[in-house]
C-alpha cells in the first residue's frame, strides 16, 4: 500500500506539479539507490532553506538516500536547523514539541507495530545536539533503556545553530559561544558512551565527508532497529556560520575534526551482527569459520 | 493468649492484622458484592490470561451507550476509569504515577496484562508520556492516559499541541493542588490551564460520569469533523478514591476500534500522503511560515471544538443538565464535585423554603454558552461554587451570559488546597445573595460585577 501513496491516481498525473511527477518517476521509492548514484535520480530532499556550505544538509541528504525503505520511513525531529531541511523532504516528518522526539518516536513505532505487525515501518529520529543531549536528554536515554526499536541520529554541530549560536552540552570545553562568554566550563557530553551503557544494539560516529560510510552506518542502524533494539548514530555536522568556517573549507574542517575527536567508530552487539549477517547478508559479520585457515593447507 | 477456637489472625511485620487479602468476596457497606476487584488467584492456572479480552465483541456506540443492559456496581473512580477503558477498545496507554491518579494507570496496566489494552508502558515523566501519546495517536491507534496536578502542568506543552496536531486521544485529569506549597490535596485549578488548549474538556461529577465520559470521549473525539483530544477531568480523591454506584455494561462488549483513515488529518503511517502540517509549503515550512497559516489552523481547531457540540448532545444528553430552573428564586451553576455538593445544598434550601434551580455543566469546552443564555435569562441570582481559588467557572459563566441576563453572579463559595466544601457554605451564599444578609464567606466568593464591599470584607476578616 505505501508505495501506492506516492503514485498518482489514474488520470491525475498530468495535473500534478513537475516536482511531484519527477519524484514519482525518478525518485528513490521502491528502488535501491546508492549515494554513488547521486545526480542520476530525484532525491527525497532537494530544496531547503539551509545556509550555503551547510554540512548538516549534506549529511541529511546522504542519510535520506541511505534509508532502506524510504517509502515506509517516518522521521521525527524537533526545533533546530535540521528540521528546516528534514521537513522539506518527500517523506512524512513529525515536528512535535521541544525535545520530545524520542518519546514521540516511542509511541509512533509502537503504534505502527500494532497496526502493521512485522511489515517494516522505519521510525528515524533526527535532531540536533541541543534537542537530544540537553532538552530531550531524559527522553533520549529512556528510549534507549526501554529498548525502543527506532533509530536515533544526532546532527551534532556542537552549538545551538538555529537560535543563533549558544553553547550546548555537546560543545567542546573551553569554546567561547553565546551563553558561554568565558568559554564552556565542562566537557562535551559522552552520548556515545551513554548509548552503549544504555544498551543500544548499534552505535556509530561518523562525519559527512565519506558518503559511502554514511550510507553504510545509516542502513545498518535502521535495519537493526527494526527487530533488535535501539540504534544511535552521532554525526559531526559542523555549523559553518557560528564556527566561522569558510564554505569552501567545510569538508576540510570535517576531515580535521574527524582526525581530532570524531574518528569513525562502530559498535554492534553480537545479536545485531548475527541479524545483519543472516537477514541482510552483511558478509563482514558472518561468523569466521574456525577451521577455515586449515583448509588451504590441506 | 489466643483462643485456639478462633481463627488465626494474620499480621504484618508491625503486628497489625492483615485484612486486605481476605479470600472471601468483598462487599460494600450495604452488603452488595464488589465484583470489579480482581479475584484472589488460587493455585496455578493454565488459563489464557487474554481469554476474556479475546472473547470481547464489538458493538456500536449507540448500543453500548443507550441499549446495552447495565449492572450496578459499587466501585471507586479509578476502577470506573479502568472499566471504561476495558470497554473502549484502547490500543495504547502510557502510565506515570502521581497522586491521586496512580491507581488509575496501574489498573490500566492490569488491563494490559489481561489483553484488553494492547500496548502499555511506564513512561519517564509526564512530558515523555504526553509526547508518546502524541506519537501513538499519530500512528493511528486509540490512546489513553491519565495524570494529575503537577503532572498535568509538566505535560501541558505536549498536551496543548495535541489539538493542533488533531490527535483524538483521551486523557483523564484527576485534579489536585499544583502550586507551592506543594500538596496532594483536591483542587481543580489545573482545569483552568486546560480550557485554552483547544481540546474538548469534560468535568465528571462522580464515578458514573467518569465511566461514561471516558467512553463517549473516544467516540466524540474521533468523529471526522471533530478529530480532537478529549480531557476528562474529575476532582481527585472525591471521585478517584471514593466508592459510588456505577451502572456498567457487561465486560464482553467493546466500542468499535479507531479507524485511523477517518480522521480530519492523515495519520503518519506512510500509507497516506503526509499530514500537511509538517511537510507542505507554507505550513510550518520553516521560520518563514506565514502568520496566517498558524492563524487559520487555530481557527479550524476551535471550529472543530464547536462542531463537537452536536455529538455531545447526541451521546451525553447535552453540554449541561438543567434541573428545576423555571421559577426558581436562585440558580446554582456547578461542575464536578461542586455539582454533587450543590445538590445537597439545594435540598437544604428547599427545607428553608427557598427554591433553587440547578445547572450542572458537563462540558467546559465547548462551553454551553447558548444554553446558559437561555436558562439564565430570567435569573436574579446565580451562585457558582468551585473547588479552586480563581473561580474559572464563574468567569466563564459571567462571560457567557453578559448582556443576556441581569442576574447577580456570586463567584463562590471557593474552597482550595484540600478544603472540603460544606454544603452550608453554598446555602449561605444563596441565602446571603437573596436577602443581602452578610455571608460568612464573602471574600471567598467575590461578587462579580460589583465593587468590593469593604464592610463585608471586614466582617469576614473579624470572623476568621
Amino acid at each position: 500500500m505505501s508505495l501506492d501513496y506516492v503514485k498518482f491516481s489514474p488520470g491525475f498525473d498530468k495535473f500534478m506539479p513537475k516536482e511531484y511527477r519527477d519524484m514519482v518517476e525518478h525518485g528513490p521509492f521502491g528502488k535501491k539507490v546508492t549515494v554513488s548514484q547521486m545526480g542520476s535520480f530525484k532525491e527525497i530532499l532537494e530544496e531547503h532553506p539551509m545556509c550555503a556550505g551547510c554540512a548538516m544538509t549534506l549529511f541529511i541528504r546522504l542519510a535520506m538516500i541511505s534509508f532502506p525503505n524510504p517509502e515506509d520511513t517516518i522521521t521525527v525531529g524537533t526545533a533546530g536547523c535540521g528540521r528546516l531541511a528534514i521537513s522539506q523532504a518527500a517523506i512524512p516528518f513529525v515536528y512535535g514539541n521541544y525535545g520530545d522526539q524520542s518519546a514521540v518516536a516511542s509511541g509512533l513505532s509502537r503504534g505502527l507495530r500494532l497496526r502493521f505487525g512485522d511489515k517494516p515501518k522505519d521510525v528515524v529520529v533526527m535532531a540536533g545536539d541541543g534537542g537530544m543531549a540537553d532538552i530531550g536528554f531524559s527522553m533520549t536515554l529512556h528510549s534507549w533503556f526501554r529498548k525502543e526499536r527506532f533509530t536515533t541520529i544526532m546532527l551534532d554541530n556542537e552549538v545551538y545553530g538555529n537560535t543563533g549560536g549558544q553553547e550546548s552540552g555537546m560543545t567542546n570545553k573551553g569554546q567561547v559561544l553565546k551563553m558561554a562568554p568565558l568559554g564552556k566550563k565542562f566537557e562535551k557530553m559522552d552520548m556515545v558512551g551513554m548509548a552503549k551503557l544504555a544498551g543500544c544494539a548499534y552505535v556509530a560516529t561518523v562525519v559527512p565527508n565519506n558518503p559511502r560510510r554514511v550510507e553504510s552506518v545509516i542502513k545498518k542502524a535502521v535495519l537493526v532497529a527494526r527487530e533488535i533494539g535501539p540504534t544511535y548514530i552521532q554525526a559531526y555536522t559542523s555549523c559553518n556560520i557560528e564556527y566561522s568556517i569558510p564554505t569552501d573549507k567545510v569538508m576540510e574542517d570535517a576531515k580535521n575534526v574527524e582526525n581530532d575527536r570524531y574518528q569513525f567508530s562502530e559498535h554492534l552487539t553480537e545479536e545485531a551482527k548475527h541479524y545483519l549477517a543472516t537477514r541482510y547478508g552483511f558478509k563482514e559479520y558472518l561468523p569466521k569459520p574456525a577451521t577455515a585457515t586449515a583448509l588451504p593447507q590441506a | 493468649m489466643s483462643n485456639p477456637l478462633e481463627p488465626e489472625v494474620k499480621t504484618n511485620p508491625q503486628g497489625d492484622p492483615i485484612t486486605s487479602v481476605e479470600p472471601e468476596q468483598k462487599t460494600n457497606p450495604q452488603g452488595d458484592p464488589i465484583t470489579s476487584a480482581a479475584p484472589i488467584k488460587v493455585g496455578g492456572s493454565s488459563k489464557d490470561p487474554h481469554e476474556g479480552a479475546k472473547k470481547q465483541r464489538v458493538v456500536t456506540p449507540e448500543y453500548m451507550f443507550f441499549e446495552a443492559p447495565r449492572k450496578r456496581e459499587f466501585i471507586t473512580g479509578s476502577e470506573a476509569a479502568k472499566e471504561a477503558v476495558r470497554r473502549s477498545n484502547v490500543d495504547f496507554s502510557v502510565a506515570y504515577p502521581i497522586t491521586p491518579q496512580s491507581e488509575t494507570m496501574q489498573l490500566i496496566g492490569v488491563l494490559y496484562g489481561e489483553g484488553y489494552v494492547k500496548e502499555y508502558y511506564r513512561g519517564e515523566e509526564e512530558y515523555g508520556v504526553m509526547s508518546a501519546i502524541a506519537g501513538g495517536s499519530r500512528a493511528g491507534v486509540r490512546c489513553f492516559t491519565a495524570t494529575a496536578g503537577p503532572g498535568t502542568l509538566r505535560g501541558i506543552e505536549p498536551i496543548a499541541s495535541w489539538p493542533g496536531h488533531r490527535l483524538p486521544a483521551v486523557a483523564m485529569f484527576t485534579c489536585r493542588v499544583v502550586n507551592a506549597p506543594l500538596a496532594i490535596q483536591p483542587d481543580n485549578i489545573e482545569i483552568s490551564y486546560l480550557l485554552n488548549c483547544g481540546m474538548i474538556v469534560f468535568h465528571a461529577e462522580n464515578q458514573q460520569d467518569l465511566f461514561d465520559f471516558i467512553m463517549k470521549g473516544f467516540i466524540i473525539g474521533e468523529k471526522n469533523d471533530v478529530t480532537l483530544p478529549v480531557g476528562v477531568a474529575c476532582d481527585g480523591f472525591f471521585v478517584t478514591h471514593a466508592r459510588n454506584y456505577v451502572d456498567m455494561q457487561e465486560k464482553g462488549i467493546k466500542l468499535p476500534p479507531r479507524q485511523a483513515w477517518k480522521g480530519a488529518v492523515p495519520v503518519l503511517d506512510a500509507e497516506n500522503p503526509p499530514a500537511r502540517l509538517s511537510r507542505d509549503a507554507p505550513v510550518q515550512k520553516s521560520n518563514f511560515m506565514a502568520y496566517n497559516i498558524h492563524a487559520v489552523w487555530q481557527q479550524e481547531v476551535w471550529a472543530a471544538v464547536e462542531r463537537s457540540r452536536r455529538y455531545i448532545e447526541q451521546y451525553m444528553g447535552g453540554l449541561c443538565a438543567p434541573d428545576n430552573v423555571e421559577g426558581a428564586e436562585a440558580l446554582i451553576v456547578a461542575s464536578g464535585s461542586a455539582a454533587a455538593q450543590s445538590r445537597e445544598a439545594i435540598r437544604l434550601c428547599k427545607d428553608q423554603g427557598v427554591t433553587v434551580g440547578f445547572i450542572k455543566i458537563r462540558s467546559l469546552r465547548p462551553f454551553p454558552t447558548r444554553e446558559l443564555r437561555q436558562l439564565c435569562a430570567k435569573a436574579k441570582l446565580i451562585v457558582v461554587p468551585e473547588f479552586n481559588y480563581v473561580g474559572w467557572l464563574a468567569k466563564d459563566v459571567a462571560t457567557a451570559i453578559y448582556g443576556y441576563s441581569n442576574a447577580k453572579i456570586v463567584a463562590g463559595p471557593h474552597v482550595y488546597g484540600g478544603m472540603s466544601m460544606p454544603v452550608e457554605m453554598i446555602v449561605d451564599e444563596v441565602v446571603g445573595g437573596l436577602t443581602g444578609k452578610k455571608s460568612i464567606a464573602v471574600p471567598d466568593s467575590a461578587i462579580m460585577g460589583r465593587d468590593v464591599n469593604q464592610a463585608e470584607v471586614a466582617h469576614f476578616m473579624q470572623n476568621i
